[in-house]
């Protein structure tokens, strides 16, 4: 049984307690700019403290409105540069509704394809040359001495599949750069991108999706070259996960409580990727059927508890509310684009379709708006609780609404109602293998770590059944990859979507054959925002807070590496949303009362 | 004859060099992920010094860096105390207009320890680029504006020559360097990047930029000279949809008026692109992108007349090349199974005038 947590982490220690003040800023190894604030008890060795802020500004629902509704992907595209392509790919999905187009069967392989080649480099790139730096020998040598000298005394349990003897070889091969792991991983990033190029034209802003479907031309070599890839990922995928097993399991046994890091109550959503081609038709009146045929499951898990995989449910509970950030609240005044949706359902006025963004800069206040990120909740009609559901950076919520959901079964992956199978067929110089995720206790760094290495081999175990079902199209010589259509003077859309990090939704309005209101919410809103009008943190912040310390180093000298793993296990993504701050490294103030962060109340 | 001089061995002008990148304009970091696909040269390449006659390079990238907070930002304050010579300065983004408002900020980084508020992006620029051997503007968000600048904007963004002055020169004496894209070509940026370090290193001259402050050899030509579906144009065979392996300037593809290579040089290492994938040119590496382009799904303007003037020709054209294409698809009548030579050889030791 999963542990539950039943509320939000709050600050809890004495404020009279060896209380120090610390920011960093910037977080780097993550896309955008984050800085984080805490306040940390050395006592007690716990963070008591944490607000996480947003230093951009764009603009994108600002700048949308009046536009041609055909733009909007080649536009929101540019909200990321990491996973752009599930923007534009979202964008469509929410155009084809608006529109009322169905692309051919193969245009929605070829996005299929290529959405899970994004998802087999973004996670290799970030596992591996971002995240896997914190579990480099330099970074442990640095702040962990005790946990280095344990590392070259332990065999590392899969070192037959991996090819490392022990745990601290690992972490050698993690060094940036000079490091070999490093270095192949970067290597695997780009061909991976290859594939992804192969499908969408270029990476990280597609040229080839359209409504209706892609331009791509299905021709053999393009298929070709892509399963050639997709094979040498596979081979890679059967060294590249025992050897994180090996590394993760090494943490928990090396620092007993670690599972404490990043903890927080299992809060998970998940919007569910790869359609359907024969289910889905992009009409919201039959979107929980097409919804639920998505290859990998969408749900949200509160508690462990799986409430819903109706994407029309999920869609109806979203609300943007404001209590920390820069903007006016829209509230009573604020136009209603979208009364009911094609159901007869009410939506609300904090409903992403209704939603105006007013931006007012203003001057940065802890006790008051310190960010531009909103904050995304999800109405539990059973509690009335407006709940801070996270992502987990992604791969953690996809495989267990997934594994509890059981309705995933394509061969090369099957959910069995507490596991995902994951079977990667034979390839160079290794036989057919298959992996399982099973549930875990926590939903805390190490498992949101983990969840991503096995959601690489479960996109490259979907790539190879999508690639079977595209060259069968061909073969066929049912090759139509676009189908036409017209844009109304009057339609909303709303496409739902699995961004690399997480949730993504785009909520259209067309009035007059033009944007009205448009309003896209990626995963790092949804994880990295404020204290929202009732007081409830931010996942990032809620995660912080009672981190444990199990860093070496004092105050003098201290990396704050276990906040680093906590942070950074939610793939943070700042142009999508967030600015976060941590610690002031060399100069600390000590401090009963911290002056940057006094006057809060708890 | 005098043995010449190896090259690779030749000692650097400069022994060291920093690349300072900000990613903190109005962008989407899209520009530091594409270098991490760039291949010729790779990051690691040019960090490891794979590449002979080089100065050694430091990269203070956050999307790549080891270091945290105040441990990154050093380098920041550093190069603003001028600890750290010579360098580069990258930006990445728009800028922002900090001026257009009372209080607060668009966008930032890092904290002043006196007011506890952030450093905007702007200022970091004041502070920097004076300071700076070379300042590159990296993909068109930095260059011209891009898609954060577009109609009905609320932030007044713009590129950093419209920030610091198209005159603007670095205290070398060199322009900025644009490398327009969005995002960035990944192979265009890193060789860019290549090339200011052989001009420090001594081993080539000033970098050859047009009026618009872009690589020559990069963004001289249009895509439409580059694309392998050019053919299709010539003979007035146009893409009525997407999808279609032909053509596409009649459904949005603004190839023929855009400066790029993408068609040349293919996305990464050959493989992708553009309109030579199916893909229609929406303009991204032009200083009129995104508005001039929009709606993107449309038929240039332009395009209706010269198709015309094109379709009268090409037609005429791609009936005749389809007569000698049949034609040339046919083995010459002399390759038979037949019991007789009839390729215009007269043997004589064999075959019915055998002298034998």
């Amino acid at each position: 049984m999963p542990e539950v947590i039943t509320a939000p982490k709050r600050g809890t220690s004495a404020p009279q307690g060896n209380i120090v003040e610390m920011s960093w800023d910037p977080i780097t190894r993550i896309v955008g700019s984050l800085g984080i604030y805490t306040k940390i008890d050395f006592d007690s060795k716990k963070v008591v403290e944490c607000y996480s802020t947003s230093s951009i500004f764009r603009g994108y629902s600002v700048f949308m409105k009046n536009k041609d509704p055909r733009d909007a992907h080649f536009i929101t595209s540019r909200i990321c540069g990491i996973c752009g392509d599930n923007h534009a790919t979202c964008s469509v999905y929410a155009q084809n509704m608006a529109y009322g187009v169905k692309p051919p069967k193969l245009g929605e392989i070829i996005v299929n394809l290529g959405e899970a080649a994004e998802y087999m480099f973004d996670h290799n790139i970030f596992q591996d040359n971002l995240v896997g730096v914190d579990f480099c020998e330099m970074m442990v040598k640095e702040t962990n001495p005790g946990v280095w000298e344990k590392a070259q005394r332990s065999e590392a349990p899969h070192a037959k599949d991996h090819g490392y003897r022990t745990i601290a070889d690992i972490m050698h091969a993690l060094n940036p750069f000079e490091g070999e792991f490093y270095r192949e991983t970067l290597q695997v990033s780009r061909y991976t991108r290859e594939m992804f190029c192969l499908m969408e034209g270029r990476h990280v802003h597609p040229s080839t999706l359209y409504p209706g479907g892609v331009g791509t031309v299905p021709s053999i070599q393009v298929f070709t070259d892509y399963m050639v890839r997709l094979a040498r990922y596979a081979e890679f995928m059967k060294r590249c996960l025992p050897l994180h097993d090996d590394l993760f399991d090494f943490f928990y046994e090396a620092l007993p409580g670690y599972e404490q890091v990043g903890q927080r109550r299992i809060l998970l959503g998940c919007w569910g990727s790869f359609q359907d081609p024969d289910v889905c038709d992009y009409n919201y009146k039959t979107m929980n059927e097409w919804g639920k045929a998505m290859y990998v499951t969408p749900g949200i898990v509160v508690d462990g508890e799986l409430v819903t995989t109706n994407l029309v449910d999920i869609n109806l509970g979203i609300r943007i509310l404001l209590g920390s950030s820069y903007y006016e609240d829209w509230g009573e005044t604020g136009e209603v684009f979208v009364k009911n949706d094609p159901l007869g359902n009410p939506i609300d006025r904090r409903h992403p379709w209704n939603q105006t963004t007013i931006p007012k800069p203003q001057k940065r206040d802890f006790g008051g708006n310190y960010t531009w990120v909103m904050s995304p909740r999800w109405l539990d009609k059973r509690s009335g609780d407006h709940l801070a559901l996270d992502t987990g950076g992604g791969p953690i919520a996809r495989l267990w609404v997934t594994a509890l959901a059981g309705l995933v079964d394509i061969g090369y992956v099957k959910a069995t109602g507490n596991s995902v199978k994951i079977r990667l067929p034979k390839t160079a110089t290794k036989g057919a293998v298959e992996f399982e995720w099973k549930i875990p206790k926590w939903s805390n760094a190490i498992e949101r770590d983990r969840a991503r290495t096995y959601f690489q081999a479960y996109a490259a175990a979907c790539a190879y059944y999508f690639y079977e079902q595209a060259i069968k199209e061909v073969y066929a010589g049912r090759t139509a990859t676009f189908t036409p259509f017209k844009v109304p003077d009057e339609a909303i859309g709303c496409g739902f979507h699995e961004a690399v990090r997480g949730v993504l939704s785009h909520h259209l309005v067309i009035r007059n054959g033009k944007i009205a209101n448009y309003h896209p919410y990626p995963p790092t809103p949804w994880n990295a925002n404020p204290r929202d009008v009732y007081g409830t943190p931010g996942p990032y912040e809620d995660a912080v807070q009672n981190t444990p310390i199990f860093e070496e180093n004092g105050p003098d000298n201290f990396k704050g590496i276990d906040i680093m793993r906590a942070v950074r296990s939610f793939d943070p993504c700042l142009p999508c949303g967030v600015h976060m701050f941590l610690g002031n490294g060399k100069t600390l103030k000590k401090m009963h009362t911290p002056t940057a962060l006094a006057g809060l109340a708890h | 004859m005098k043995t010449p001089e190896i090259i690779a061995d030749r000692p650097p002008d400069v022994k060291e060099i920093h690349i300072v990148w900000m990613t903190t304009g109005l962008g989407c970091d899209g520009d530091s992920v594409s270098i991490t696909a760039a291949s010729l040269p790779s990051i690691e390449d040019i960090v490891m010094g794979a590449i002979p006659g080089l100065p050694r390079v430091h990269v203070h990238n956050p999307v790549l860096a080891y270091e945290v907070g105040d441990d990154f930002m050093k380098y920041w304050f550093d190069a603003e105390a001028g600890k750290l010579e010579p360098f580069v300065l990258v930006l990445e983004g728009s800028v922002p207009n900090e001026k257009i408002k009372q209080e607060g900020y668009w966008a930032a980084m890092g904290t002043d320890p006196d007011t506890g508020q952030p450093i905007t992006t702007n200022e970091w620029i004041d502070r920097l680029a004076p300071k700076a051997t070379a300042v590159i503007a990296c993909g068109t968000c930095a260059t011209y504006g891009g898609i954060h600048a577009m109609e009905g904007n609320p932030t007044g963004a713009m590129g950093l020559a419209d920030y610091l002055g198209w005159n603007w020169k670095s205290k070398a004496g060199l322009p900025i360097v644009n490398v327009p894209g969005c995002p960035v070509q990944p192979d265009n940026m890193m060789e860019t990047v290549l090339y200011l370090l052989y001009q420090v290193a001594g081993l080539a001259p000033v970098i050859p930029l047009d009026d618009q402050l872009r690589p020559t050899w990069l963004f001289g030509k249009t895509v439409h000279e580059g694309c392998d579906r050019a053919g299709y144009y010539e003979q007035a065979d146009f893409a009525r949809e997407y999808g279609s392996p032909k053509c596409l300037v009649k459904i949005g593809c603004w190839g023929p008026v855009v400066n790029c290579n993408v068609t040349k040089r293919g996305w990464m290492d050959g493989i992708g692109g553009c309109p030579n994938v199916g893909g229609i040119c929406i303009g991204c590496t032009m200083p009129g992108f995104p508005d001039k382009f929009m709606p993107f799904m449309d038929a240039p303007p332009g395009s209706a007349l010269s198709t015309i003037v094109v379709g009268v020709w090409g037609g005429i054209l791609r009936g005749l090349r389809g007569i000698t294409n049949l034609n040339v698809n046919k083995e010459p009548k002399w390759r038979h199974p037949r019991a007789e030579l009839t390729t215009g050889y007269e043997p004589e030791f064999y075959g019915p005038n055998n002298r034998n």
